[in-house]
């Protein structure tokens, strides 16, 4: 077996918020580290958030209190969150976001010249006593964009040594299965390199293309969930999909909470701003899973618009023109790119739309990723070698459901987190796992399959095959026997996808070989998904159902743990024992 | 309706050509990286860079019926007129002046230099305070229009200076990210900025013919940036 090898202390995969601030912190450290990302990092899908991170910086309500954000957040996850990692984050939190002010993100301003913060949904003062909160500290309505970019530019200036446009196809692991680093493919030469590392950090996203819906970009294809999968590493809450209330109809494009958060709602065909019968307090800033079922009920009691009844319309034009220019220029574009509507003037029609992976590889504060001995069950371990942060770690933090604004804080603290963790680890002298030529072999055979394909289906057909598989059944509303059937024709989808063909076999800049492995990648996660959904047989946060409409504390108030090898699923216990506050118990949740 | 498509293959390929493709779009008013995705349906090999398709990563910068653009944000309407209706073809070919790596994809090495040579991070010497660094809303305005630019090359590459001289005069938008910089009021170095970009070339070789501003799909003005930082470097010479 010969291939080249690359030897680093640390690779970091994935050039997006999470993984940038990693290899930041990383890098500040002087240790030998590389960011392995499969676009130029500006192009990752942390520039498409929009409206803000959310945090307690004190700035639009000087008595804020990270301790009401931690209240909301814990409440937010359906009481599935982990509370020690939701305490670290919210404690933290102001720490992490005045580092981004001290970098140059070009935050909005308050006339006092702090950060300006907007209302977002499932926010509060007091613990859910003090009525709304202005937590979400924003740049306009491109926020996503203004931190990716300042954290490229402080990478720049620290000397990360980027391998942009290389995809990472498999995790090396040895005969112990500690991770040893990944297999990657320089894009541009189609060269096959081994990159070897003491510490593999994931910071691969998320997987919102498992949907034929979506705001996620083209390249969300899980590649992280699926090598950690494909490797034995289990998945966490991989059920827990969020779906945004407002995607614009059609195109699926964005439209951030922070238009309702700045006054905007939600209307039905009759006009009626119809959340104000199911959420009588919070209304349009309910919590977003609370938000998108009040929208499909709408649509499906008949009361969507359009010639299909399909949509409900996001009231803005009582903002007035000088507001949305100011506080919401991208939306203002998109709406009229996408919606051909001016928010100025009519109300842009959205409807809920698959945004963002609640579930993921398990993790602890540190980022290091967490199996079970036995597969769904026994001890808990560390995976040697091998830690997660960002859309692709459940570390967790969003539980059943993310509240708005939390992701972005959720990157840049346990990015910052794994890396002064493994910064430390690393000046302790960490251990590089050895892998056999057989183990690297064995980390080349997707790779060697598609490459020996004579005949088989298409790769676009097959996704698309896929994806409205996801979307039929496994969508806002779920169903046992929908489920079932979903989980039988998935089956079927990873026979064929193992037989499909890759027909164009050259190296240079070959995006078929990547759309080929990424859709490999998309059918590890679906399948999780999809098998995790089904098991979980209760309601809670996102996950919905009408054959088992109540959340079941008694049975369900844990995380459930896929496990790939035996394609069970497992429970695992949520931390309810933060280090400085009082465990927040679980009570009935309402907005 | 007609498609045609810049290929060229490095490991087969001679030369480049124009490859023609037939795409049914039903009449509708398509984006032109929708039309993309269809033409590979029918052939894998043709390979273009895309990522958000909602025009603000940056990745699809490409030359459409002769000016640059982003497919993802381009429909058919508007590329030019009969190419809704089919009565025209669909042109599409790599952004001009840059090395083909393959079809539509482009080598942006020389473009990312110019940006990386601007010092594109902020630079303070004072120590940071437990809070933000405060900043006025009137000071916050001044960096509008600047910092929203999403590095997809369409501006550099349509500029006849940066085609004559793309390793010593900046382009377009590394001149826009560098006065970026010089108008943020928690930036410190503007000094040494302002002695960077002072010789014939750096921002010099700018004449001001303004198709950065015509082509740049996120609506920002690169010549203003320049013309700003032309009156810096004047004053810093008085």
């Amino acid at each position: 077996m010969s291939i080249r090898t690359i030897t680093f202390d640390a690779i970091v995969v994935g050039g997006g918020g999470a993984g940038m601030r990693a290899s930041l912190q990383m890098a500040q450290s002087g240790f030998k580290t590389a960011l392995i990302s499969k676009v130029f990092p500006t192009r990752s899908h942390t520039v498409s958030a929009q409206g803000g991170i959310t945090c307690a910086i004190a700035s639009a309500d000087p008595n804020d209190d990270w301790r009401w954000h931690m209240y909301d957040t814990v409440k937010g996850s359906d009481y599935i969150g982990d509370q020690d990692a939701i305490e670290y984050m919210c404690n933290v939190g102001p720490e992490a976001v005045f580092e981004l002010d001290h970098m140059g993100l070009p935050f909005s301003r308050t006339e006092e010249g702090r950060i300006y913060q907007r209302p977002f949904g499932g926010q509060s003062k007091n613990f859910g006593e003090g009525g709304q909160a202005a937590r979400t500290c924003a740049a306009a309505d491109r926020t996503g964009h203004a931190l990716l970019h300042t954290l490229y530019q402080q990478n720049l200036k620290n000397g990360t040594q980027f391998y942009n446009e290389w995809y990472a196809s498999e995790l090396v692991k040895d005969d112990e299965g500690n991770v040893c680093g990944v297999i990657a493919i320089d894009i541009e030469s189609g060269e096959t390199v081994f990159f070897k590392a003491k510490a593999t950090v994931f910071a691969t996203g998320g997987a919102g293309r498992i949907y034929a819906s979506t705001t996620n970009a083209l390249i969300n294809t899980g590649d992280g969930v699926g090598m950690a999968l494909r490797a034995g590493v289990p998945v966490q809450d991989i059920e827990m999909w969020q779906f945004h209330p407002t995607g614009i109809a059609g195109a699926g494009t964005l439209v951030t909470e922070g238009c309702r958060g700045e006054g905007g709602y939600l209307i039905n065909k009759d006009g009626e701003r119809f959340m104000e019968r199911y959420a009588p307090n919070a209304k349009d800033l309910a919590s977003r899973d609370v938000v998108a079922r009040s929208m499909m009920m709408e649509i499906l009691d008949g009361r969507g618009a359009g010639p299909n009844g399909d949509h409900v319309f996001l009231k803005l034009d009582h903002l007035g023109e000088e507001v949305l220019h100011s506080r919401l220029p991208g939306i203002c574009e998109l709406a009229i790119t996408f919606a051909q509507t001016d928010p100025v003037k009519e109300p842009i029609p959205v409807v809920p739309t698959c945004h963002y992976m609640m579930g993921g590889i398990p993790t602890n504060v540190h980022g290091q990723a967490i199996k079970l001995s036995g597969g769904h069950e026994g001890e808990e371990q560390f995976v040697n070698g091998l830690f997660a942060v960002g859309e692709v770690a459940c570390v967790s933090v969003h539980g059943a459901n993310r509240l708005g604004g939390n992701s972005l804080l959720d990157l840049v603290v346990f990015g910052r987190a794994a890396g002064l963790y493994i910064e430390d680890q690393l000046r302790q002298g960490m251990t590089q796992y050895e892998p056999t030529d057989a183990n690297i072999d064995e980390a080349m055979a997707r790779l060697r399959r598609w490459d020996e394909s004579t005949s088989g289906e298409s790769i676009p057909a097959l996704r698309k095959e896929l994806q409205s598989v996801m979307q039929n059944h496994f969508g806002v509303f779920r169903k046992g026997d929908l489920m079932a059937e979903g989980v039988a024709k998935l089956a079927d989808l990873r026979e064929r996808i193992g037989k499909a063909h890759l027909d164009d076999k050259s190296k240079p800049f070959n995006t078929a070989r990547i759309e080929a492995l990424e859709l490999e990648n998309l059918l590890e996660v679906a399948e999780a998904t999809a098998i995790a959904a089904e098991g979980r047989t209760e309601s809670r946060g996102a996950h919905s159902r009408y054959d088992f409409p109540d959340r079941d504390d008694e049975n369900w108030l844990c995380h459930s743990i896929f496990d790939p090898k035996a394609k069970k699923l497992g429970k695992r216990d949520v931390n309810f024992k933060p280090k400085t506050v009082d465990t927040f118990q679980p009570k009935a949740r309402t907005y | 309706m007609k498609v045609s498509i810049y290929r060229y293959n490095p490991e087969t390929d001679r030369e480049p050509s124009m490859k023609e493709y037939e795409v049914d779009t039903n009449g509708k008013d398509l984006m032109v990286l929708d039309i993309l995705a269809l033409v590979k349906e029918q052939d894998s090999s043709m390979s273009y860079r895309r990522s958000c398709r909602e025009g603000v990563c940056g990745s699809d910068g490409m030359n459409i019926n002769g000016k640059n653009g982003l497919a993802c944000i381009t429909p058919l309407s508007q590329v030019a007129p009969g190419v809704l209706e089919g009565k025209k073809p669909l042109i599409l070919r790599p952004l001009p002046g840059l090395p083909v790596i393959r079809d539509l994809v482009v080598d942006m090495g020389m473009f990312y230099n110019q940006y990386e040579k601007v010092q594109p991070f902020l630079q303070n010497t004072s120590p940071a305070p437990a809070i933000e660094r405060l900043q006025t809303p009137e000071d916050r305005a001044k960096l509008d229009g600047l910092y929203e630019c999403i590095l997809c090359a369409c501006c550099s590459t349509s500029c006849p200076s940066f085609w004559w001289n793309p390793d010593k005069f900046l382009g377009p938008a590394a001149l826009l990210q560098s006065y970026r910089f010089l108008a943020d009021s928690r930036d410190t170095a503007t000094e040494e900025r302002l002695s960077k970009l002072d010789d014939p070339f750096s921002l010099f070789r700018c004449h001001g013919i303004m198709n950065c501003v015509s082509v740049c799909p996120k609506g920002l003005n690169p010549t203003r940036a320049i013309g700003h930082i032309r009156s810096m470097l004047l004053e810093r010479g008085i």
